[in-house]
């Protein structure tokens, strides 16, 4: 074997050898530990892109630990889709990075860039396992960095949404754990390729244990998406993270959304006999009632990075509207407006950020206040972020949107999904434009200006994020016909099962 | 009453336990039932794997009937995770604690003595 075989394992190995030299380093030389920390997130995207070209032409690597055959030992497995969300994950990794340490956010405590790299290392693993059990793992893994990462800088505020977070991630755990009891007791593997395959052979006698289990499983993925009902610990936790935590964060609700995508094609699928397609009804409702509640949330908002935490939830669930069509189309267009929700819910949180910091005690919160120092570029980039998170022209979320309608269009019941996405594009408009009113136009009376930040540094990395979402609508053609792809892939598990199995699967 | 019987009660008995316990308001007892409940989770996770009496848990060519390992290996696995997971949110709840002054698990900053009466854990006013 060379180097280029062991590709696979790189995008969790980097990270998790990275964490432990930047805890080790921080102690003495803490340039060099943000110098390591740089470092491990420019290898991951070197080796992200670089998967990505091997995969993009419908070649599935599977990667076999320690060379034990599929069904038994456990794989990970590079795909279209996986390599697009390693890529976006590296990206987003970057630029959350880089404002962590640029605002100083990475010097209130000790742990920012190992528990940043266990992040990472979680994140990455989730993307890549082909193994139930192992994506439980990997979701522990970037969950108990999680927790570490949401109580950064500490204060009764974190520590009270804390508590509540992670009570409510344990229950989630204990969910999935159930599910997969379940799903091994019926189909005896765990191996995602193999459960696919598996699965139709369950006897009619245990369908309704079978259901149970898909629909538990889809439950807990929900969780981790923050689906309505189950989306209340999101935008307490969020609008109380340090900034450049809550963008990396705009990631993990779509951990939840790629694991449905990933596991229910793949295992609950055609292929399924009697279970087929078990949690599917479900989606959609959830998925319409998300995205209207979400930018509800937008429209009442007291705070910018509030209103960024449920302009996640409502974009998640515009995302899942498409999902929940199971066509290649949607389900494309869906991937698409993926890429694009996370970079705009984490420009969100950074500009929210940029415009507390030079509002002195007012903070973000939406409503008037001193006509602080530099205010028009900040309005600016408030306004790029604002109209990308809604879907308005020229950014890429107004071609997300557009290709979600145009998929939804063939589809039964493409009524509903219309006029919420439309509907709530307007709500979304408006409540943006409330809370952007009142911080960058309206000025209370008689208040002093705070001083002005000593440079206008902290401004990169927010602007970087709106050239990524300018950068993803010009070429909105290439992205949208490799998640085309990528999508037609994740729907034709056979081919996968093929790679992970070997020669002698069906 | 046959040992089937036996474990699923056990683990029926464990959870609901564990959730009438998540359900309350203080981290203390929020903090049990969450152990309660990872208990019986471990339960059924071992007994994913078929409740087999007096048999070997290795294969070997000469045994026809063995105890299936895999769900021994995924409990240690779940078990580690749920230790340090209980750990963690433990001295999280204690951190709460002593920072806000009030151990409800919404963060109502009411006074530790007002807390005492009894009746006010399952309703106490919102922020």
């Amino acid at each position: 074997m060379t180097l280029a075989d062991h590709l696979p394992i790189l995008p969790v190995a980097i990270p998790a050898l990275a964490a432990p030299v930047a805890l080790l380093a921080m102690r003495r030389r803490r340039a060099l530990a943000v110098g390591i920390a740089f470092a491990a997130i420019l290898a991951q995207l070197a080796v992200a892109l670089v998967l990505m070209a091997r995969v993009s032409g419908g070649t599935i690597l599977a990667y076999r630990l320690g060379d034990w055959p599929a069904p038994i030992g456990i794989v990970l497995v590079a795909d279209r889709l996986a390599a697009l969300m390693l890529v976006l994950t590296s990206v987003l990794a970057l630029i959350a990075l880089l404002h962590g340490v640029v605002t100083r956010a990475d010097r209130k405590g000790w742990h920012f860039h190992p528990l940043f790299q266990f992040q990472l290392m979680g994140l990455n693993g989730a993307f890549l396992t082909g193994d139930l059990f192992n994506l439980f793992v990997f979701f522990e893994v970037l969950l108990i960095a999680s927790y570490g990462l949401m109580l950064h800088g500490q204060g009764p505020a974190r520590l009270k949404a804390g508590v509540q977070y992670v009570v409510v991630n344990l229950v989630g755990s204990s969910l999935f754990l159930i599910a997969l009891g379940m799903l091994y007791a019926l189909t005896g593997t765990l191996n995602m390729a193999d459960m696919g395959l598996r699965i139709a052979a369950v006897p009619a006698a245990d369908q309704v244990m079978l259901r149970i289990a898909g629909l538990l499983l889809t439950s807990v993925f929900a969780l981790k998406a923050a689906v309505v009902p189950l989306h209340l610990w999101l935008p307490r936790t969020y609008a109380v993270s340090t900034p450049a935590v809550a963008a990396l964060f705009a990631i993990m609700t779509k951990v939840g959304v790629y694991s449905l995508v990933r596991v229910v094609p793949q295992v609950f699928g055609e292929g399924a006999g009697a279970a087929a397609w078990v949690p599917a009804p479900w989606l959609l409702p959830a998925a319409l009632v998300s995205t209207v509640i979400g930018f509800a949330g937008v429209f009442v908002a007291r705070s910018l990075s509030e209103q960024a935490a449920w302009a996640v939830i409502g974009s998640t669930g515009t995302l899942l509207i498409a999902v929940a069509g199971w066509s290649p189309e949607s389900l494309g267009a869906g991937l698409y407006y993926l890429v694009h929700s996370t970079l705009a819910g984490a420009a969100l949180f950074l500009v929210a950020d940029v415009a507390a910091r030079r509002r002195g005690s007012f903070g973000d919160t939406a409503s008037p206040g001193p006509a602080f120092a530099g205010r028009g570029i900040v309005a600016l980039l408030f306004m790029a972020a604002a109209i990308a998170a809604t879907g308005l022209p020229p950014l890429s979320g107004f071609i997300g949107k557009l290709l979600i309608l145009a998929s939804l269009a063939g589809l039964p019941d493409w009524g509903w999904g219309w006029s919420v996405i439309l509907g709530t594009t307007f709500i979304a408009v408006v409540g943006f434009a409330r809370t952007g009113s009142a911080v960058f136009w309206k000025s209370a009376e008689g208040c002093e200006t705070p001083p002005a930040p000593a440079s206008r540094a902290d401004m990169i990395a927010p602007a970087l994020a709106i050239a990524a979402l300018a950068a993803l609508s010009a070429g909105a053609g290439v992205v949208s016909a490799y998640t085309d792809a990528a999508a037609a892939q994740v729907l034709t598990p056979v081919e996968s099962a093929a790679a992970v199995l070997g020669e002698g699967a069906e | 009453m046959s040992y089937e019987f036996l474990v699923a009660s056990a683990i029926g008995v464990l959870v609901a336990g564990g959730i009438f316990l998540a359900l309350r308001a203080r981290t203390f007892q929020v903090v049990l039932g969450l152990t309660l409940i990872s208990y019986a989770v471990n339960l059924f996770l071992f007994a994913s794997g078929r409740l087999v009496l007096a048999r070997p848990p290795i294969w070997d060519k000469s045994v026809s009937q063995y105890t299936d390992p895999l769900p021994q290996a995924l409990v240690l696995t779940a078990i580690v995770i749920t230790f340090g997971m209980t750990a963690f949110v433990v001295i999280l709840a204690l951190r709460s604690f002593l920072e806000t002054g009030s151990d409800h698990v919404d963060g109502d900053t009411v006074p530790c003595d007002a807390q005492d009466g009894l009746g006010d854990d399952g309703e106490s006013g919102q922020p």
